[in-house]
């Protein structure tokens, strides 16, 4: 019997496994083993081995503890597994690139366009459909609607107070936000009335801004209460108006292109959604959970935490950005995109700027934009033509070495 | 067999004046084509030596017939030389990168070696050496004197389109080629060219080539008079202009006239190459239209490259109308008649097959499944008449070939544009059948997007027997029920065969004999097994019955059902509205078949079927289901009418009363509003909350009269029937017909825009009331306000705008993914690389699985096997 279920299972034979079985072969109670239920340790031993993803094993496991099968049963289970996942396997040659390529642009015709929706937050703006996975395949250094969703450490996910103190020190603050700003053209001066609610929220003094402005501008700037009076360098109206621009554009505390935030309270923990992003200096804040903060800026991922973090970036925004739309495809499509997409080190467009301007035919270059330069600068270089790829073939007429094109019969005839 | 012919690369490069005068068959000098009587003048733009276009003329060169002949090239000496227009830029940037004297690179030795090293060290590898070039160019432009003989060297201006100045003196053509002759091949490879096959100075032309006539043919119009090809006339411009160049040079002209005509010279070469160059006026033809030269011929979607080079035209293809056709299979398509008897396969005579040959050959043209001609050992091509047809019987012997008309049975691909995906094309039998359209099964639309309001479709012949192999075990419609995009059917039932089956198999139906046999006709099921009841001594069979019979033995499953409303407590069998559906050793003992069981992108049964047993399987499931269904919807009957919109009257007085309160809702709204009152919500402002409330109230205005229409609407209504099924609308739109339309809305928005401050005239100004701005309270069904047809319209536009843009821009989106992606292909070692064997992933997906075998996703569906094997569900233990 038990030799019986090893042969069936042996298409993920491994000598670890053989060993086992031979082992249990020489217990005696082999048969009362096999018609009764297994114990949770023989289900983890029997599955540690077995050439399957880890996904499945720990799936396999998680089922099996509950269902408690008998021994026979176990290995009937062990021996379909293994054979639906051989069954599943892709074949050599297989031109997955296309039906990736197909896979995620069919369902584009089914997309909606329009460019702002709600999503998860009904307060932030967020580019969703099609424009939204336009943009990821385009490389785009910056979205449209740039978000952050910071996550933040226990301590400040379940006070209110200090996730919204946090938030606060996050968002850029500019002078308009905490104070009006009047122009005295008599005096030639710019008096500053700041609002004690507002400061006292965005926990800053009258002094720092003060110390802020003459730092940037260098016009001498007086404090007095939550009045500032500032005298320019320059006496002249012009220079005046200017000051009054400039000061408007100083970011007083937080962080530069972070517009706005938004508290929300998710399973349990406070979470701060930002509108406009910059990853790289909100990581920094005490409170705030690095490894499990993102954003929507591929590039922006790509730079702060690498390549790798991009290429799941990409893989989990266009995931998103489908599923939202209702849109079923599966997964590997889009890795192979990503990978396709991170493999030379940065992240490339998908179009003539990237992925498609780099590869190695000339021919095929030519045949998807800027036909004429392409020709050109090939006849500059000396550059030649290897005919490997699909297009190449397709414009010399010959078979191409994808798929069943990539095989060869051959019949040897008896002697 | 002979082996094909295999264009092994193709080399780039540019030609030398001495190549173009090599491959040159003669000297082109007169800008006349055609004397007096209609011949090509020597050594004249149409010279015979160039090849031949008219028939029955022989090529004095090569001695083909038109078509044989591809052409040979002639050549014009120019008289001075000019700038190859997509070069000028180049041109500039190495002026400015060499020496003015010595033509060497501006670069001392140390810094040339350094970068020397660098561009050998990446072509070892094989990487772009794009930026090493950049920076040569970049550094040498710099340097002020020449580091090898000391010359001081001056700066050079670049103007559009092709004129280069020196510190205010203008280079003339012939001083930049004196200047590029000087580099020395060891600093041109720096400059990124290839000093084999390209010279700097070929970049100036001194000899042009003349394309073949055969590039440029002309055609001959209805009055006998001749029209030449667009490039013959810009050629004539350059051979008329040089003549005048070299007249007026021999002559002793003054330099400025001879300045003129060079320049006039440059501008015919230009245009000639490209003429869409920016600071260039197009050369125009006579009627004003711009000419298309050699650029534009390449470029763009008609192009050489996308048009004519990547698109292929093919034979053996027709097209014409599709209509359905429930009667087919799913894997067949019905062809007309007349399509199949032009459509031909070769068929090689064998002595195992000679008998057949002989069939269709006596049967000949005229007489359906017969052969169109008779192809001899000697190659020669004979056509199957009346007259012949006994004498070719005779004659025929194996090694010779018939081409045998389409009959039932011959695959053949079917293929719908847009083709998106690649169940765009499958292959489908043949089945011949009178009238003029392609039958198909309705239930093979959905993968091919087709409907039947005047679509047309495509469909090719294969002629190969490898071709007819590969498109039975790969392309057939059997193997690709599932598709690769989600692990799922994309393939199966759609409207009238999920209401049939959802009539059929809703509650308890009792069908005598009679009935049940005439349901299941089409099907091929004829044992009617156990009747459920006997009444009066006849049995009787439920549609859940009959409906069983057309499943697989061993079939198990348990789900809900698209009617399911999530109760709290599922009551499992007892559900009221049928929607737990059980399936057991392939008899469904309770639930309602819908668009969840069989539906195209969403049909469980049809899933496991194909998973579990075999796409055969699945396919003969498919195909008795789908006839068992129009026939039960034949059975029943099924037809909406007007006044199945019909709402008793008390219903329409609650639903008015629904309105009248939304509407003293808004107004309280605008009142408030307008009263300072309202609170924004966080992150708007009050303008924008008003709005959203106002959305908000109407919306819910809508919902609860569509839920009052909906209580008064049952199942044996036939929208509610197929909104319930899933086969086809929804609530929503039996709402709409029924009782309110609802809001119209631009991007979101309730319509704002019109006049000053109003939408339409029949309003006052600032009016933010819910009619005002777009809400349309009448149904369909009652008619709709002018007022509120217009704002219906309005909402409608946006709606076809939104389509437009969207095919467009998702059709740009499919071509660069594919582009970027069509060249990876999974390797023996499960490696996915690209054609230079860059490695993309280490194993494809992560886990080397296959989506279109996989079970949405994943590889092993560890549920399904534990609950097969055991019995029990793990997901509810």
């Amino acid at each position: 019997m038990v030799k019986k279920g090893n042969s069936k299972a042996s298409v993920g034979k491994t000598a670890k496994k053989s060993k086992d079985i031979k082992r249990a072969k020489t217990t005696k109670n082999v048969k009362k083993e096999m018609a009764s239920a297994v114990t949770p340790q023989s289900i983890d031993s029997k599955l540690k081995d077995l050439p399957l993803p880890p996904s499945i094993i720990e799936e396999l496991k998680e089922c099996l503890n509950k269902v408690k099968p008998t021994g026979a049963q176990l290995e009937h289970i062990i021996q379909m597994s293994v054979e639906a996942y051989e069954r599943a396997k892709v074949e050599p040659c297989e031109a997955v690139g296309i039906v990736a390529a197909q896979s995620i642009g069919e369902p584009g015709t089914q997309m909606t366009m329009r460019t702002f929706h709600y999503a998860g937050v009904a307060e932030i703006n967020v580019t969703l459909g099609l424009p939204r996975l336009i943009e990821i395949v385009d490389a785009r250094k910056i979205p449209s609607t740039p978000i952050m969703r910071i996550k933040l450490e226990p301590e400040y996910a379940r006070d209110r107070d200090k996730a919204r103190a946090l938030g606060w020190g996050i968002e850029q603050t500019n002078i308009i936000d905490i104070g009006s700003m009047s122009v005295d053209m008599a005096k030639m001066q710019i008096v500053i009335e700041l609002d004690e609610k507002m400061t006292s929220r965005r926990n800053i003094t009258a002094e720092e801004i003060a110390q802020k402005i003459n730092a940037e501008t260098k016009a001498e700037v007086q404090a007095e209460g939550l009045k500032l009076t500032i005298n320019p360098v320059q006496h002249s109206y012009r220079g005046l108006l200017r000051l009054v621009n400039d000061i408007k554009g100083i970011t007083l505390k937080g962080v530069k292109g972070i517009r706005r935030i938004i508290i929300r309270k998710e399973n349990d923990e406070y979470v701060l959604y930002t509108e406009g992003s910059a990853l790289k200096k909100v990581l920094q804040f005490v409170g705030v959970d690095s490894s499990r903060t993102k954003t929507n800026n591929i590039n922006e991922i790509a730079d702060v935490l690498g390549i790798e973090a991009a290429r799941n970036a990409i893989v989990s925004e266009a995931m998103d950005t489908l599923r939202e739309q209702g849109l079923e495809v599966d997964i590997r499509h889009i890795m192979l995109v990503a990978d396709m997409v991170t493999a030379g080190g940065s992240v490339k467009q998908i179009g003539r700027h990237g992925v498609a301007g780099e590869k190695a035919s000339v021919l095929s270059r030519a045949a998807f934009e800027v036909t004429v330069n392409h020709l050109l600068d090939a006849s500059i270089k000396g550059q030649v033509d290897e005919l490997s790829g699909v297009t190449e073939n397709v414009i010399v007429g010959q078979p191409i070495q994808l798929g069943t094109g990539d095989v060869e019969l051959m019949y040897k005839a008896k002697e | 067999m002979t082996k094909l012919k295999k264009i092994g690369k193709i080399k780039f490069g540019l030609l030398s004046p001495q190549e173009v005068r090599k491959m040159s068959v003669t000297k082109i000098i007169t800008a006349d084509t055609y004397d007096n009587d209609g011949f090509p003048i020597e050594m004249g733009l149409m010279d015979p030596r160039l090849g031949v276009i008219d028939p029955g003329l022989r090529c004095r060169t090569c001695g083909g017939r038109p078509g044989e002949c591809p052409g040979h090239f002639g050549h014009i000496e120019l008289a001075a030389p000019v700038i190859h227009i997509g070069f000028a830029k180049l041109i500039k940037k190495i002026l400015q990168a060499t020496c003015r004297k010595c033509g060497r690179l501006l670069l001392d030795e140390e810094a040339k070696k350094k970068y020397q090293d660098e561009i050998k060290g990446l072509k070892k590898i094989g990487r772009s050496t794009n930026n090493v070039i950049k920076d040569v160019f970049k550094n040498s432009v710099k340097i002020s004197v020449c580091p090898h003989c000391g010359e001081e060297q001056k700066n050079i201006k670049f103007e559009k389109p092709t004129t280069y100045i020196e510190e205010g003196h203008k280079l003339m053509p012939s001083d930049v080629r004196d200047r590029l002759e000087c580099i020395p091949d060891d600093d041109v490879e720096m400059l990124g060219m290839d000093a084999s096959k390209a010279r700097p100075e070929w970049m100036i032309l001194t000899a042009l080539p003349v394309p073949p006539v055969t590039a440029r043919p002309s055609i001959t119009l209805e009055s006998g008079q001749r029209s030449e090809d667009d490039l013959t006339h810009k050629l004539v411009d350059i051979i008329r202009i040089n003549q005048r160049f070299q007249e007026n040079r021999e002559a002793g002209a003054p330099q400025l006239i001879i300045e003129d005509l060079w320049e006039l010279l440059q501008y015919h070469a230009t245009t000639f190459l490209d003429n869409e160059v920016s600071g260039v006026p197009p050369a125009r033809h006579r009627s004003g239209r711009p000419l298309k030269t050699l650029s534009q011929r390449l470029k763009g979607k008609e192009g050489r490259f996308r048009g004519s080079l990547s698109g292929k035209r093919v034979n053996f293809s027709a097209r014409t109308v599709i209509s359905p056709d429930p009667n087919l299979d799913i894997d067949e398509v019905g062809i007309p008649l007349e399509i199949a008897r032009e459509m031909t396969i070769t068929m090689n005579i064998t002595p195992q097959n000679i008998k057949e040959c002989k069939e269709y050959v006596r049967r000949g043209a005229d007489r359906h499944p017969g052969a169109n001609y008779v192809k001899r050992l000697d190659g020669q091509r004979i056509k199957v008449t009346d007259k012949n047809s006994e004498e070719l019987v005779e004659a025929l012997e194996p090694g010779w070939k018939i081409d045998r008309q389409l009959k039932d049975g011959d695959v053949v691909l079917f293929n719908r544009q847009p083709s998106l995906h690649r169940m765009s094309i499958m292959a489908h039998k043949v089945k011949v059948m009178p009238n003029k359209t392609f039958r198909l099964n309705p239930a093979v639309c959905p993968p091919y997007n087709a409907d039947f309001d005047g679509d047309e479709m495509n469909l090719h012949v294969p002629q190969t027997e490898e071709a007819r192999a590969e498109a039975r075990i790969l392309i057939a419609v059997e193997e690709n029920l599932l598709s690769p995009r989600f692990g799922g059917p994309i393939i199966g039932g759609i409207h009238d065969h999920i209401t049939g089956l959802f009539i059929l198999t809703r509650g308890t139906t009792l069908f005598d004999e009679n009935d049940a046999l005439e349901l299941l006709r089409k099907s091929h099921v004829r044992d009617l097994k156990k009747p459920a009841m006997h009444e009066n001594d006849k049995p009787y069979w439920t549609g859940k019955q009959i409906f069983s019979l057309i499943l697989p033995k061993g079939l198990n499953l348990t789900y809900r059902a698209k009617a399911c409303e999530n109760c709290d407590v599922c009551k499992k069998s007892e559900c009221k509205t049928d929607a737990y559906v059980v399936i057991k050793d392939g008899k469904l003992l309770c639930g309602t078949i819908d668009e969840k069981a069989i539906g195209a992108f969403s049909g469980g049964v049809l899933d496991r079927i194909i998973k579990e047993f075999s796409p055969a399987e699945g396919k003969k499931f498919l195909d008795n289901a789908t006839r068992l269904a129009i026939r039960a919807i034949t059975h029943f009957g099924f037809s909406f009418g007007i006044d199945d919109e019909d709402i008793p009257q008390e219903a329409q007085s609650q639903i008015d009363e629904i309105m009248m309160e939304a509407e003293k809702q808004v107004k309280r709204l605008i009142e408030a509003y307008k009263a300072g009152e309202l609170d924004a919500l966080p992150g708007r402002t009050i303008d924008e909350t008003l709005e959203m409330k106002i959305m908000e109230e109407l919306g819910k205005a809508r919902d609860q009269a569509g839920n009052i229409a909906s209580q008064h609407l049952g199942l044996e209504n036939s929208a509610v029937a197929m909104a319930t099924s899933g086969a086809r609308g929804s609530m929503l739109n039996l709402t709409q017909m029924s009782t309110c339309v609802g809001q119209q809305s631009v991007r979101g928005e309730r319509i704002t825009r019109g006049y000053d401050g109003r939408t339409l005239p029949h309003f006052k100004k600032g009016d933010l009331g819910a009619a005002a701005k777009g809400f349309v309270k009448s149904s369909y069904k009652t008619g709709l306000r002018p007022t509120e047809f217009f704002f219906h319209a309005i909402g409608g536009r946006e709606g076809l705008v939104d389509t437009a843009v969207r095919t467009s821009q998702s059709g740009y989106l499919q071509r660069r993914l594919i582009n970027a992606l069509l060249d990876l292909e999974v390797k023996y070692d499960g490696t996915v690389r690209d054609t230079r064997g860059l490695i993309v992933q280490f194993k494809y997906g992560e886990d080397g699985i296959d989506p279109s075998k996989s079970d949405y996703g994943k590889s092993v569906n560890v549920r399904r096997i534990i609950q097969n094997i055991t019995g029990q569900d793990p997901a509810e233990v």
